[in-house]
């Protein structure tokens, strides 16, 4: 039986990002149905009807929603090629903690982008920075954070990539400056053909960042 | 059974204690029981989680893992020929029952703490509002996993029963607070009944707090502000 694969996704979220590039990983063809997220389709409110948000991930007609869910929904669906997870349970369950701790890098960042003034754009930088350091330090000398194999956790945290330029440039600061690790192991990720293949553009996104913060202060 | 030196550090009173926990009861595994005291952290706690110094901590064979939902899929991974699988075993249920121990934690759970911490009767009634609407859906969530079995799970408990279960003596704790039923029998009657399978299966009854104590503690977790 032919698998039918559909994300409804849009193109600078870094949610889709990692299904994205899971699917790559596992070289499962998919169809990809961008979304416009100020006039949602009739498709995503009925397959993400808790949320209203993408990435959906529609397998055989089957919804699955929630980015790191869907990773690792792809890694049991498709088990053979190329593993996103590792076998042990103890490295699992630290993957699955890295990848939990990445996300909680998300408030910090909302405040660096959308903060209502300098003040708390400043503390969202400061939260930031010092988040992405103690991932840094996870990551240590390790090509990706699995080791010698691309997986997860690097899955998790690349799609952060694609937006550093625009970190930077509206909170006025070089992360490769705080966190040059980091910036090694993103410049490795790039060069894998599913990476190449999933991440936006950054200056695309860069350019995006004006009308989104007009459409933040409208909501 | 003992298979392995396992600790657990935790605190009677965490709903995300008591997730391990049921867990480890599920698989039959013996552990040493490492309870913080209110208001300190032990040396052990911040060695073994200095990320985010927070209990459970499960530690097996001197290695730590932390968070409740990844201690459970842990313990379901590392004992998987013991006892039942905590996990469904379909990668599509698997999905299912991890987005809604999400909705659970980041949604549910949210809106639940908002009543202990509203301030004034608008903000209680609002924050009671939200987590009717957020148990409805968790009532329809039932439906659609338990397929017309007993549990989240089907016939016996996993890891969505035990991610939604563990708040079932909060759950009472904070109805008592507000004054008002939150885990209604005619509004989510499959809910309401499910809620007491849980607390009646022999790996939870052990470990749900009694009411009175909880009840007790919470006064202390959440003092109301003076008049």
């Amino acid at each position: 039986m032919v698998d039918e694969v559909i994300l409804l996704d849009y193109w600078p979220s870094l949610f889709g990002v990692r299904t994205r590039i899971a699917l790559e990983e596992k070289n499962v063809k998919f169809d990809y149905i961008e979304q416009d997220l100020c006039n949602k389709s009739a498709l995503l409110l009925e397959m993400n009807p808790v949320h209203k948000k993408i990435p959906v991930l529609i397998h055989n007609g089957k919804p699955v929603c929630e980015s790191l869910i869907q990773v690792e929904f792809i890694d049991e669906t498709w088990p053979k090629a190329n593993p996103l997870l590792p076998s042990d349970p103890y490295q699992r369950a630290q993957a699955r903690f890295w990848g939990n701790f990445i996300d909680q890098m998300l408030p910090g960042l909302g405040k660096l982008m959308w903060g209502a003034n300098g003040e708390e754009q400043e503390e969202g930088k400061k939260e930031f920075v010092e988040m992405l350091k103690t991932v840094e330090s996870e990551l240590g000398d390790r090509t990706y954070f699995g080791g010698e194999t691309f997986g997860y956790v690097d899955i998790a945290l690349i799609g952060y990539y694609c937006w550093f330029d625009a970190f930077e440039k509206y909170g006025n600061f070089s992360i490769e400056a705080e966190c040059p690790k980091i910036i090694a192991w993103a410049k490795r990720c790039v060069k894998r053909d599913s990476v190449a293949k999933s991440l936006p553009d950054s200056e695309k996104v860069t350019e995006l960042v004006p009308e989104l913060k007009k459409k933040k202060r409208v909501e | 059974m003992v298979t392995g030196d396992v600790k657990l550090i935790g605190s009677w009173a965490s709903v995300f204690v008591m997730r391990a926990r049921i867990a480890l009861n599920l698989k039959s595994i013996s552990y040493e029981f490492l309870q913080e005291t209110y208001g300190t952290k032990s040396e052990l706690l911040l060695k073994s989680n200095p990320v985010h110094k927070k209990m459970p901590v499960l530690i097996h064979a001197d290695k730590p893992v932390c968070e409740s939902n990844i201690i459970v899929q842990y313990i379901d991974e590392a004992w998987s020929s013991y006892g039942p699988s905590i996990l469904p075993s379909q990668p599509y249920d698997n999905a299912i029952a991890r987005f809604w121990a999400a909705y659970v934690d980041d949604k549910w759970f949210i809106a639940l703490r908002s009543i202990l911490t509203a301030r004034g009767e608008e903000e209680k009634k609002a924050a009671i509002a939200e987590v009717e609407e957020r148990t409805d859906h968790l009532e329809k969530a039932f439906m659609e996993c338990s397929n017309g079995k007993p549990f989240f799970n089907g016939d016996h408990i996993g890891y969505l029963d035990i991610a939604l279960g563990s708040f079932l003596g909060w759950w009472k704790v904070v109805e008592l607070d507000a004054n008002h039923i939150l885990l209604d029998e005619t509004k989510t009657p499959s809910l309401f009944q499910w809620a007491e399978r849980f607390c009646n299966d022999p790996d939870v009854k052990p470990l749900m707090p009694e009411t009175t104590k909880l009840a007790e503690f919470a006064r202390k977790l959440f003092p109301k502000p003076q008049a």
